[in-house]
C-alpha cells in the first residue's frame, strides 16, 4: 500500500494564477436556461477561467512563480528541483519542465521534468518532490501543478465544456530537518482509465483526419476524438466508493483525528461529489473550502487554488493542518496531510 | 417507500409532493438528465450507503424499481 510519510520537507509559499478572460455558465447558450441554472446550482460551476489560445499552463505558472520567489526572498541559484505536473504541456516534445527551468533563470545544476498526471497530480507531485528532499538530494524545489484544460473540451458537449477552467500553481519546498512529516495514501485504479480520455493523438491512436470529425455521443453531447470525454456516472461512482476509505486508511495510520484537522480541502470536481464526501465525513461546512464556483474544475491545480484563493488569510497568519484530497483522470486518487506554519501566499495573480 | 419519496421530493426543488407514487416512471417526473441522475445516485449512496450505477438507472423505469434495488443490495 503506498501509505507513507515523508520528513524533512517544509512547504515554505504557495501561488496560483488564472487568465483575467472569465466565462459565465450563464452565457452557455448550448444548453436551456434551465439546464444552465440546475448546472450551477448542482455541479457549483458558475465562472470559468479561459486562457486566451497560445497561453499555456507553463505561462501561467511562471507567472505565479514571480510573487512568490521575491515573497520569499530566494536566491534562484539554489532552486535545484523542478517539477512540472499537468496533462497540457507546452510541446509534445520536449518536456516543459526543461523550458521553464531557463525561462525562470534556474540554475544548470537544476533537475526539472514533467509528470503527467492530472486530479491527483498535486499530490503525486508533492510526494516525489518530498522524497527527494528528504534524500537531501537538493534544499530547494518549485513543483508547479496547472492546467489549461478548456483547450480540450467541445463546446458542443455539455458533460464537460462548462465545467473546466484553467489555472497554473507553484508550491515551494524547502529541506529543513525540522518540518513536520508529510503523510500520503496514494492510489491508482487503472482498469477504468476510459472513464476520462482523450482518444486520439497518442502513439495508441495516432492522429489522422477522421480524429477531428465531430460525432453525435449523445443528447447536447457532440465531440470528436481529440476532445475530452468523461463518463460522468461512473467517476461519481468512483469517488464515491474509494476517497472515503483512503481518507480513513490515512487517518488510521497516522493516528490524526479528523477534529485535529483545520480544514479539509478536496479536489475541485463538482459540488454534489465533494458536498457528498463532506456528509460521509462528517464534516462542518465550514472545515470545507470551495473554489469551483468562481474557477471550476481546475484539474491538478485545484487543491492549490483553493488554498490561496480560499484559506490565503489562514495560510500567512496562523499554523494550518490540512487535509488535501484529489481524485480522477486515470483513474488515480490519494490524500495527504501537510502542517503549515505562516507560508507566503502571495495574492492570486491574474493574467 | 413513503421514507424514499420524501427523501427523493427533498433532493428536487421542481416536484411538488405528492405527485411522485411508486408506480411512476421517473423519466417522466423529472426531467431527466445526467445531473439529476448524480443527484438520486448521491442521496441514495448517503442515506442507504448504496451505489446506483449507469446500468441500473438504464434498467430500472419506476421509483419501486429503484427502491427494490436498494432494497436487495442492503439485505445483501
Amino acid at each position: 500500500m503506498a501509505l507513507f510519510s515523508l520528513s524533512g520537507t517544509k512547504v515554505s509559499g504557495i501561488s496560483a494564477a488564472v487568465p483575467r478572460n472569465l466565462e459565465s455558465n450563464m452565457d452557455y447558450r448550448w444548453i436551456t436556461k434551465k439546464e444552465r441554472e440546475s448546472l450551477i446550482k448542482n455541479i457549483g460551476v458558475e465562472t470559468r477561467r479561459v486562457a486566451p489560445k497560445g497561453v499555456t499552463t507553463s505561462d501561467l505558472c511562471i507567472a505565479a512563480a514571480e510573487p512568490l520567489l521575491r515573497e520569499l526572498n530566494w536566491d534562484r541559484r539554489e532552486i535545484e528541483l523542478l517539477v512540472f505536473v499537468s496533462q497540457s504541456r507546452d510541446y509534445l516534445v520536449p518536456t516543459t519542465a526543461c523550458i521553464v527551468q531557463d525561462r525562470l533563470g534556474l540554475p544548470h545544476s537544476c533537475l526539472a521534468f514533467d509528470i503527467g498526471m492530472g486530479c491527483s497530480g498535486y499530490l503525486y507531485g508533492l510526494s516525489v518532490a518530498a522524497g527527494m528532499l528528504q534524500a537531501r538530494a537538493i534544499r530547494k524545489a518549485l513543483l508547479m501543478v496547472g492546467d489549461i484544460s478548456t483547450l480540450t473540451t467541445s463546446y458542443r458537449d455539455k458533460s464537460t465544456y462548462p465545467l473546466f477552467g484553467d489555472v497554473g500553481t507553484v508550491t515551494a519546498l524547502e529541506y529543513d530537518p525540522d518540518a513536520p512529516a508529510i503523510h500520503f495514501n496514494l492510489q491508482t485504479d487503472g482498469s477504468g482509465y476510459r472513464a476520462l480520455i482523450i482518444p486520439d493523438g497518442g502513439a495508441r491512436n495516432i492522429m489522422t483526419r477522421k480524429s477531428f470529425d465531430f460525432k453525435k455521443i449523445d443528447q447536447g453531447i457532440y465531440r470528436t476524438n481529440l476532445h475530452l470525454e468523461m463518463n460522468g456516472i461512473e467517476v461519481f461512482n468512483f469517488t464515491l466508493r474509494e476517497v472515503v476509505p483512503n481518507i480513513k486508511t490515512l487517518l488510521n495510520s497516522t493516528g490524526i483525528s479528523l477534529q485535529e484537522i483545520d480544514h479539509v480541502v478536496f479536489h475541485q470536481a463538482n459540488r454534489l461529489i465533494i458536498e457528498t464526501l463532506r456528509k460521509m465525513l462528517k464534516l462542518p461546512p465550514e472545515k470545507v473550502p470551495y473554489s469551483i464556483r468562481e474557477f471550476g474544475n481546475t484539474s491538478g491545480g485545484s487543491l492549490p487554488l483553493t488554498m490561496v484563493a480560499k484559506l490565503y488569510e489562514q495560510l500567512r497568519t496562523e499554523p494550518q493542518q490540512l487535509l488535501l484530497s484529489a481524485f480522477g483522470v486515470g483513474l488515480s486518487w490519494g490524500s495527504a496531510i501537510i502542517e503549515t506554519d505562516r507560508i507566503a501566499v502571495p495574492d492570486l495573480l491574474e493574467v | 417507500m413513503e421514507e424514499f419519496i420524501k427523501q427523493i421530493e427533498a433532493e428536487f426543488d421542481d416536484l411538488k409532493p405528492g405527485i411522485l407514487k411508486p408506480e411512476s416512471h421517473f423519466r417522466e417526473v423529472f426531467e431527466w438528465n445526467s445531473i439529476n441522475a448524480l443527484i438520486l445516485i448521491a442521496m441514495v449512496k448517503t442515506e442507504y450507503d448504496v451505489t446506483l450505477t449507469a446500468d441500473d438507472l438504464i434498467k430500472s423505469k419506476t421509483v419501486n424499481d429503484i427502491y427494490s434495488l436498494i432494497e436487495t443490495r442492503i439485505s445483501k
